[in-house]
């Protein structure tokens, strides 16, 4: 029989492994499959912000089961139970996963002590897409600022996320920051931890 | 070796997602819901002891006459009530079902949070039950 494989098949999905995790995706593709996602929901809504919140709310479902995932098979089954704990783990193992790489830098908030900034020169998603004049302060990275948010939220640090653009002396394109800013009861619990 | 025990996911806002009645003793009468109940209360006492701790087994937590509530703490508990005695037996158990969860947890239209109800799952966790405990 053409094309028979050495793949086993599995009856049931509960059954296959769950796999070591080595598998690339081209960038093509995913460009092509973001963009579709960007554009049927340009379809779906009225404005800018609920455009985000749509895009946010996809990355949400990514970043919940990519933290299940990730705790399993990297880290052995240990949980993070203090901030700076879980934001290291997003800022390296999680973007390692996703994007290939460690995120550019990972800051402190100097205003609030909440807030704290990840960094990254350029998102890989956002590589392949320029915003028109009209979309203003419309920012594709609200998918991974919902991925961050995920991951977070999952874990028991509830914030808000969001993507920013910045702009830096001497670079033609602004630089991507992704601002996390935690719930009170998550400083609340983080003293009560010492 | 099969004794009687009660399992149950909860999830993160304490709302139970999955249920299994494990084990092979006779159902008593008159307190058919008493495992729910000592699980429920037992939640109380997770959700303390959760942020103590990296590790994501925790060992027995409460003890209700012979029974025992052992927990296993991801972003849901796992809860376990039982009265067996094989430390090893429950932490492999706890490992089987966690991945399990992570497989359906992966299905793109599984809403994280509402109740599992594939009777594969199901079967699933019986027969680790019967392996584990």
């Amino acid at each position: 029989m053409i094309g028979t494989g050495k793949i086993k098949q599995y009856a049931n999905v509960l059954d296959k492994p769950l796999g070591k995790g080595k598998q690339e995706v081209s960038l093509s593709a995913f460009a092509f499959l973001f963009s579709e996602l960007v554009q049927y929901n340009q379809t779906q809504v009225d404005n800018i912000s609920e455009l985000e919140t749509r895009l946010e709310d996809a990355g949400y479902a990514v970043g919940a089961r990519v933290l299940e995932l990730l705790c399993h098979r990297d880290k052995g089954n240990r949980r993070e139970t203090r901030l700076l704990g879980i934001l290291s783990f997003v800022h390296s193992t999680v973007w390692k996963v996703l994007f290939g790489k460690v995120a550019d830098s990972l800051e402190k908030g100097t205003e609030h002590e909440d807030e704290y900034m990840i960094s990254e020169k350029e998102l890989l998603v956002n590589r392949f897409i320029s915003i028109p004049k009209d979309m203003g302060t419309f920012h594709c990275g609200a998918f991974v600022a919902g991925i961050v948010k995920g991951v977070l939220e999952n874990a028991g640090f509830p914030a808000v996320v969001t993507a920013h653009f910045v702009p830096v002396e001497g670079q033609q394109r602004p630089r991507t920051t992704i601002l996390i800013k935690f719930a009170e009861k998550v400083l609340r619990r983080e003293a009560r931890l010492g | 070796m099969t004794t009687a025990a009660c399992f149950i996911i909860a999830s993160r806002n304490d709302i139970p997602i999955y249920e299994a009645e494990v084990g092979s003793a006779a159902k008593r009468e008159d307190a058919a819901q008493l495992p729910q109940f000592i699980l429920q209360a037992a939640l109380d006492i997770v959700q303390d002891l959760a942020w103590t701790t990296s590790a994501m087994i925790l060992k027995t937590i409460d003890k209700f006459n012979d029974l025992v509530v052992s927990v296993y703490v991801t972003d849901d508990r796992f809860m376990l009530l039982h009265d067996s005695r094989s430390d090893d037996g429950i932490k492999s158990f706890f490992q089987e079902v966690h991945e399990l969860y992570i497989k359906s947890l992966l299905n793109p239209l599984y809403l994280p949070g509402s109740r599992i109800t594939s009777s594969h799952f199901n079967t699933k966790v019986g027969a680790l039950a019967r392996k584990y405990l």
